[in-house]
C-alpha cells in the first residue's frame, strides 16, 4: 500500500456522516437521560439505540476501509511527538467508537430492554437481565462517552490548530471540496 | 381408622383415577407474568403478590372454580422508573384501584389435559369477560396449571392520556400464569 496524498471520497463521506451521527447521538443521549418517563422518552431511547447500531455498522465499513487503505501521511513539519499524539488520539477515537456502542448494547441486554433495530430486527441479547449489572453498564456507557467528548474536543481542537496556527492542509484534506492537485 | 387414612393416601397418590381436589395454592411455586411490545421490543414483567382461591377436581372439571386478586402495586416491570410510572393515574391508578380481580364463571374440558376457563376480569373499575385456555398436570401431590391469554390494555383504560396511543406501548398484553396447588386435606 502506497501512501496517498488524499483521503478517498468514501473515507471523507464516512468521516462526516459519522461526525454528524455521533454528535447527534451524544446530544440525544445526554438529553433523553434526564427526561421524565413519557412516550416521548421511550421513543427517543429507541431512536438512540437504532442510531447507535447504525454508527456501529458505519464503523465496520470504516474499519474495512482503514484496513485496505492507508490514510495520507502527516506533514513532516509536525514534530515526532505530535505525530505520535495524533496517532494515539485516532486510536482512542476508534477504540471508543467500538466500546461505546458495545457498552450500550450490553446495558440494554442487562436492563432487559432488547435492542430491536428499527423495531424490526432483534439484536441478540448478550447478557441476561440483571439490575446491578445494568446499572454498572449504564455508568460505563456514560463514562466512556464523557471520555469520548474529551478526546473529540482534542480531535477538533487539533484540526483547528493545524488550520489556523500551523496553516497546513490537515483540516482541508478531509473537506469534501479538497481534491488532488 | 388407620386403614381408612392409608386408603385415602393411596387414592391421592393414584391421582386422577380417584377424586382429588386441588385447593391449596402454593404461592412460591406460582407466578403471574406478562409480556407486551414497546416499539417492536418484546418486554416482560411480573406481579409479585397475588391471592388466589382454587378448587379443581380433574374428575369434575366443570365444577372447578378459581379466583385471583392481584396486588397491582407489586408489579415488576424490570425498571424502578417503570414500576412507579404504572402505579400512577394514567396506568393502574393503584391508590384508587389497588387490585385486579379474576373470577371464573365456567370451565370447559377440551380433552386431554386442556381446559378452557371463562371468567370476569376486573381492572381499574372495568370488567371484561375473558376466555383463558389452561393446561393441567398432576405432579405428585400438586397440580400445576399453565396458561396464557391476551388482553387489550385499552379495554381497561390502562395507559391513558399521552400513553393512549399504541405506537409506543402496544395494546395487546399477554398474561401468562403458572399456578401450583396442592391437594386439599
Amino acid at each position: 500500500m502506497t501512501t496517498p496524498a488524499n483521503y478517498t471520497s468514501t473515507a471523507k463521506a464516512i468521516h462526516w456522516l459519522m461526525a454528524l451521527l455521533l454528535i447527534g447521538l451524544l446530544a440525544l443521549g445526554f438529553y433523553m437521560h434526564d427526561l421524565p418517563l413519557s412516550p416521548e422518552k421511550l421513543k427517543l431511547y429507541s431512536w438512540h439505540k437504532w442510531a447507535g447500531v447504525t454508527a456501529f455498522l458505519l464503523l465496520a465499513v470504516r474499519l474495512l476501509w482503514r484496513l485496505t487503505h492507508r490514510p495520507p501521511a502527516l506533514p513532516d513539519s509536525m514534530p515526532k511527538i505530535m505525530q505520535l499524539a495524533a496517532h494515539a488520539g485516532h486510536l482512542a477515537l476508534y477504540l471508543l467508537m467500538i466500546a461505546i456502542p458495545l457498552s450500550g448494547w450490553l446495558m440494554s441486554s442487562a436492563k432487559g430492554f432488547q435492542t430491536v433495530y428499527f423495531g424490526v430486527l432483534p439484536i441478540p441479547d448478550l447478557l441476561d437481565k440483571n439490575k446491578e449489572l445494568g446499572d454498572l453498564l449504564a455508568l460505563v456507557h456514560q463514562s466512556l462517552n464523557l471520555l469520548f467528548i474529551a478526546v473529540l474536543a482534542g480531535h477538533i481542537g487539533a484540526a483547528l490548530k493545524h488550520h489556523f496556527i500551523d496553516k497546513d492542509d490537515i483540516l482541508k484534506r478531509m473537506l469534501p471540496t479538497h481534491s488532488n492537485k | 381408622m388407620k386403614r381408612f387414612a392409608l386408603a385415602l393416601t393411596l387414592a391421592a397418590s393414584l391421582g386422577a383415577a380417584h377424586a382429588v381436589e386441588y385447593t391449596q395454592v402454593q404461592a412460591d411455586k406460582s407466578a403471574i407474568n406478562f409480556t407486551y411490545k414497546q416499539m417492536g421490543v418484546a418486554l416482560d414483567g411480573k406481579f409479585k403478590k397475588f391471592a388466589s382461591q382454587l378448587s379443581f377436581d380433574p374428575a369434575k372439571a366443570t365444577a372447578a372454580k378459581a379466583s385471583f386478586e392481584v396486588d397491582l402495586a407489586s408489579i415488576d416491570t424490570g425498571a424502578t422508573e417503570g414500576d412507579q410510572e404504572v402505579a400512577g393515574k394514567p396506568w393502574f391508578n393503584t391508590k384508587a384501584f389497588p387490585t385486579a380481580k379474576f373470577v371464573s364463571t365456567g370451565v370447559k374440558a377440551l380433552g386431554g389435559n386442556k381446559y378452557e376457563v371463562t371468567g370476569q376480569l376486573t381492572i381499574k373499575g372495568k370488567t371484561q369477560d375473558v376466555v383463558v385456555p389452561a393446561s393441567f398436570a398432576a405432579q405428585g401431590n400438586s397440580g400445576v396449571f399453565d396458561g396464557s391469554f391476551t388482553i387489550r390494555r385499552a379495554d381497561f383504560s390502562i395507559g391513558e392520556g399521552s400513553w393512549a396511543k399504541f405506537d409506543i406501548v402496544a395494546n395487546d398484553v399477554q398474561i401468562k400464569f403458572r399456578i401450583t396447588a396442592n391437594a386439599g386435606k
